[in-house]
């Protein structure tokens, strides 16, 4: 006890730094096993409907961009990188390179969430967003100048429609007279074939990746409040189960998104081309 | 305290294999393989990086065995969460259900 009375750093229900550390950092891996649980229900829903509908999955999967999955898993694999250095430096009582190990961390984190924002325009953009009226269905994209009759059955929408030249809205904010069905990153075809399995398919994408995100954005306040902390030199190598444990849900974050890219993005694409 | 400190080294060489293994995880999706290929290819390399993560960015293989133990009863759970429900979808077609 004469010990930690001469480190203001430790709790007075610990015996040292050491179990205050040991503490801190057990306590946030009981959590994160629940964390895993949060996501493992969202894993299962997932697994259950690619199960059922391979093939809705695959197509539905082909639209997403690809290129915006794997950038944004080199962004945050690399910010996990940063956070790692960051604990290093702490370890090593380097307090400047923690400071710019962590600003580097909540930088990267932005970016990720940026591209992402790109990414949802994209989609918003293409008609991949079926909770929205009339961005995803292809009846709502037709002209308003026949309306539904009293003869209308869900059936319906199984058959593909005759003439595609028939100028169709892409979005909501879109002008209907330059719809090019062409360059829908999802055809119409798959739309009228598949149109509750695909939508499925976009709501464990919005779900899984919006859920991400959220976490992303507690991460990236976690540690800029640690950034802020660490300029002002709070942390050294005796004291420093905040960042370790600010680091450890970081990684989290990481390893849940290290299973997004080929569970979302890489479904389809080299099978079942358009 | 006297905590395992991982030089910057072994951190960056464990982020030049993440960065690889990314790479061809991406890659491999556009070969021409089957389907299942895909999937459990994909699945693999996603749980060799997680633990590539899991181990030594998150310093699990210089923890405490209760940290050990925490860690791998997540992993347990989820594993009978998944498991549990897939023995009951993926075995619906397997044998006549009456009534349906």
């Amino acid at each position: 006890l004469a010990a930690s009375a001469t480190q203001g750093h430790v709790a007075h229900h610990f015996e040292d730094a050491g179990q205050q550390h040991e503490v801190a950092t057990l306590g946030m891996w009981v959590f994160l096993a629940t964390e895993l649980m949060v996501f493992g229900g969202l894993f299962a829903g997932y697994t259950v409907y690619r199960v059922s509908y391979p093939e809705a999955f695959a197509r539905a999967s082909q639209s997403l961009n690809v290129g915006y999955g794997a950038v944004n898993t080199l962004v945050l694999l690399t910010s996990s990188l940063t956070m790692a250095l960051g604990v290093w430096a702490v370890q090593t009582n380097r307090r400047r390179p923690l400071t710019w190990f962590l600003c580097a961390t909540v930088a990267l984190g932005t970016a990720f969430l940026v591209v992402k924002g790109f990414e949802y325009y994209g989609d918003y953009r293409d008609g991949l967003m079926p909770f929205l009226p009339g961005n995803f269905d292809p009846d709502e994209w037709k002209p308003h100048t026949e309306p539904a009759g009293p003869d209308w059955e869900p059936t319906q929408r199984k058959k593909a429609p005759a003439s595609s030249s028939q100028p169709r809205k892409r979005g909501a904010f879109e002008d209907p007279e330059n719809y090019d069905p062409g360059t829908q990153r999802m055809p119409i075809e798959t739309r009228v074939a598949f149109p509750d399995q695909v939508k499925l398919f976009f709501s464990f994408y919005y779900v899984m990746t919006g859920l991400h995100a959220l976490h992303l954005i507690i991460g990236i306040t976690w540690l800029g409040i640690l950034t802020l902390m660490a300029g002002r030199g709070r942390f050294n190598a005796e004291y420093y189960f905040p960042v370790e444990v600010g680091g450890l849900y970081w990684h989290f974050v990481d390893v849940v998104w290290i299973f997004l890219l080929p569970l979302l993005y890489l479904v389809g694409t080299a099978h079942w081309h358009h | 305290m006297t905590h395992h400190v991982t030089p910057p080294r072994g951190y960056v060489l464990i982020y030049v294999a993440l960065i690889v293994l990314t790479v061809a995880t991406v890659s491999i999706a556009f070969l021409e393989l089957p389907e299942w290929a895909h999937l459990w290819i994909g699945l693999a390399i996603a749980t060799a990086k997680a633990t590539l993560v899991v181990l030594f960015f998150m310093h699990v293989w210089y923890s405490t065995r209760l940290t050990w133990v925490v860690a791998l009863s997540g992993l347990l759970w989820l594993t009978i969460l998944l498991v549990y429900v897939l023995t009951d979808y993926l075995s619906r077609g397997w044998v006549g259900v009456p009534g349906r």
